[in-house]
């Protein structure tokens, strides 16, 4: 008898504690999906064609958003052009090339130091370096060179990983055919891993266009109803004026608000879409 | 000859921008250092670590400031920790096929969203509900910036679980249940226990993610950087080092008393994440070859 009470019992803790997890699980998903939804309710009214062709008016309280569009548009541009090449390379290296050294294990601990840097921290360093030291001002160029650092890890991790991923079959054939190392990562390794590659750079550059403590002091401007004219220029940017326009004037529409945070989340979660759609189509493809 | 020659340049190149890496974080040490360490010049270190800021007056101590990091990451780890590692169990060991493709995107989503667009968040919905709710003065409170960087540290922390959790033989789970436990006996006798070191790593990732969040935090904290004469400082404003940084540096001259200080705050934030950071690694570490270990 006791025996059957004991198993009862466990059987209903067992039956609690499952459901508790389903609980939190619940918990923790339903709020993203509400908030989500909320936004596209709350912003869509918000979006029109002059909403995101147009300069903002009456100090940002009408009008349209484009130079902050245009403004995150230029500075994802940027960042991709100095970290994606510096970034898969790095990645080449330690999939491929490095050995298993001293050097290496600090290539790597520098890699995870850089990932764990806080954003704001990389504002400061490109303050330090690229707007005062270099005398870049307060240019897309000194802010892109600031998300680059910052997304690099993102790239260069995830581009070991695709590499890696690759069968070290296709290696050895390649090099036993003649081919050197170089030519067997441009022939054969790195067009294999590129699915993998481009998801790791798009959702690396999803990250720095959402970001904005690295870029208020480097490149971001408050109100600048311009766009810019080279790389030396400030220029708005969607997430710098999302947090502008909700804290730091008086009177601003709510409807704006959730428009340009819509406008943000359409930009930041379609490339996210993207990546996972590039992984998904490779997935089915590969044949190994 | 041509292609052997081209060969060494790329591979010089490729090795270069393997060890950039270095290079770059020596010269954000360098330059934190060198616009940064002038501060302990031009204050005293008594007061710089004294019990409070007020930079107009020049009373430049950091210690509120530290406080108000550590009292908000707390916050949040007491909500992403359970909400955290729970959703990865779930994941892991229970949720069947459908409901992970549903909730695994779910989960990339909350972590793809910009920390600006939390803390708007924050000051749309979630402040004026906890106002109303909590019966408090302002909803701008170091709790509400502990719930929204909960959310923010929860993705870190389902990932890096559920990979802890994916790691375990699942000869162990077999092994209890031939035994006779039921699922939630394996779990948590036999899963849990034996992914604690991924799942210790998992928390130090959150905290270091947790500690570092700059816009969110500054935007529901209420900006008060003061030490607290109760336990109820959960529930009043408060100001994290980030937030800190982040809403004065626009304002500084450059090269004064209160600019160094600014960066010597980020000094210290880059020792915190450097100790978090390594800490995980080495747990993690740890834990993958005990794994090769025991599957050999």
């Amino acid at each position: 008898m006791e025996n059957s009470e004991a198993a009862r019992t466990s059987r209903r803790n067992a039956l609690l504690g499952v459901n508790l997890l389903r609980l939190i699980t619940l918990l923790t998903a339903l709020p993203v999906i509400g908030v989500i939804v909320y936004i596209i309710v709350r912003g869509a009214p918000a979006l029109s064609w002059e909403f995101i062709s147009a300069m903002p008016r009456e100090g940002m309280r009408a009008g349209g958003i484009l130079p902050a569009i245009m403004g995150t548009f230029y500075l994802t541009l940027g960042t991709a052009v100095f970290s994606v090449p510096l970034g898969v390379a790095a990645g080449i290296y330690i999939a491929e090339y490095a050995p298993d050294n001293r050097v290496t294990r600090l290539v790597r601990i520098a890699i995870i130091n850089l990932a764990g840097i806080p954003s704001v921290v990389y504002g400061l360093f490109g303050l330090g370096l690229f707007v005062l030291f270099l005398k870049f001002g307060t240019s897309i160029l000194a802010a892109s060179l600031t998300l680059s650092i910052m997304t690099l890890p993102v790239i260069i991790s995830t581009t070991e990983e695709a590499l890696r991923q690759v069968p070290n079959a296709f290696r050895v054939v390649s090099t036993s055919l003649g081919a050197t190392r170089w030519q067997t990562i441009k022939r054969i390794t790195l067009p294999q891993a590129l699915p993998g590659v481009i998801t790791g750079v798009i959702l690396g550059l999803e990250r720095a266009a959402g970001e904005t403590a690295p870029i208020m002091f480097t490149g971001a401007a408050f109100f600048l109803p311009l766009l810019p004219q080279s790389p030396l220029d400030a220029t708005m940017a969607l997430p710098y004026h999302i947090f502008v326009i909700s804290t730091s004037v008086p009177g601003m529409p709510v409807e704006i608000q959730y428009g340009t945070v819509l406008v943000l989340l359409i930009f930041v979660l379609g490339m996210n879409v993207i990546a996972t759609l590039i992984r998904n189509r490779a997935r089915a493809r590969r044949q190994w | 000859m041509e292609t052997a020659k081209g060969e060494r340049w790329i591979t010089w190149i490729i090795k270069m921008s393997g060890y950039s890496s270095i290079l770059f974080v020596s010269l954000i040490l360098f330059f934190l250092a060198r616009e940064g360490f002038p501060a302990l010049g031009e204050v005293p270190l008594k007061d710089l670590f004294g019990a409070r800021w007020y930079p107009i007056e020049g009373y430049f101590g950091i210690w509120p400031l530290i406080f108000g990091s550590v009292l908000v990451t707390v916050g949040a780890l007491l909500i992403g920790i359970p909400f955290g590692i729970g959703t990865a169990v779930y994941l892991s060991e229970l949720a069947p096929a459908w409901i992970k493709n549903i909730l695994k995107p779910i989960i990339e989503i909350l972590a793809g969203l910009p920390s600006v667009v939390l803390g708007f968040l924050g000051i749309q919905l979630a402040a004026p509900f906890f106002r109303q709710f909590l019966n408090l003065p302002t909803g701008l409170t170091a709790f509400t910036g502990a719930v929204l960087l909960g959310f923010i540290a929860i993705p870190t922390i389902v990932s890096i679980s559920e990979d802890a959790l994916n790691t375990v033989p699942s000869a162990y789970r077999h092994g209890a249940l031939a035994l006779g436990a039921n699922h939630w006996q394996t779990i948590w006798g036999v899963t849990v226990p034996a992914a604690r070191s991924g799942l210790l790593t998992a928390v130090m990732l959150g905290v270091g993610r947790s500690i570092g969040e700059t816009m969110a935090v500054m935007m529901v904290t209420g900006n008060a950087p003061v030490l607290p004469s109760s336990l109820n400082a959960l529930f009043l404003p408060a100001r994290t080092m980030t937030a800190t940084i982040a809403s004065e540096m626009g304002e500084v001259a450059t090269g004064s008393t209160h600019y160094h200080v600014l960066f010597f705050i980020g000094i210290v934030l880059f020792g915190i994440s450097l100790a978090v950071n390594l800490t995980a690694s080495s747990l993690a570490l740890r834990s993958r070859k005990r794994a090769e270990r025991l599957l050999s």
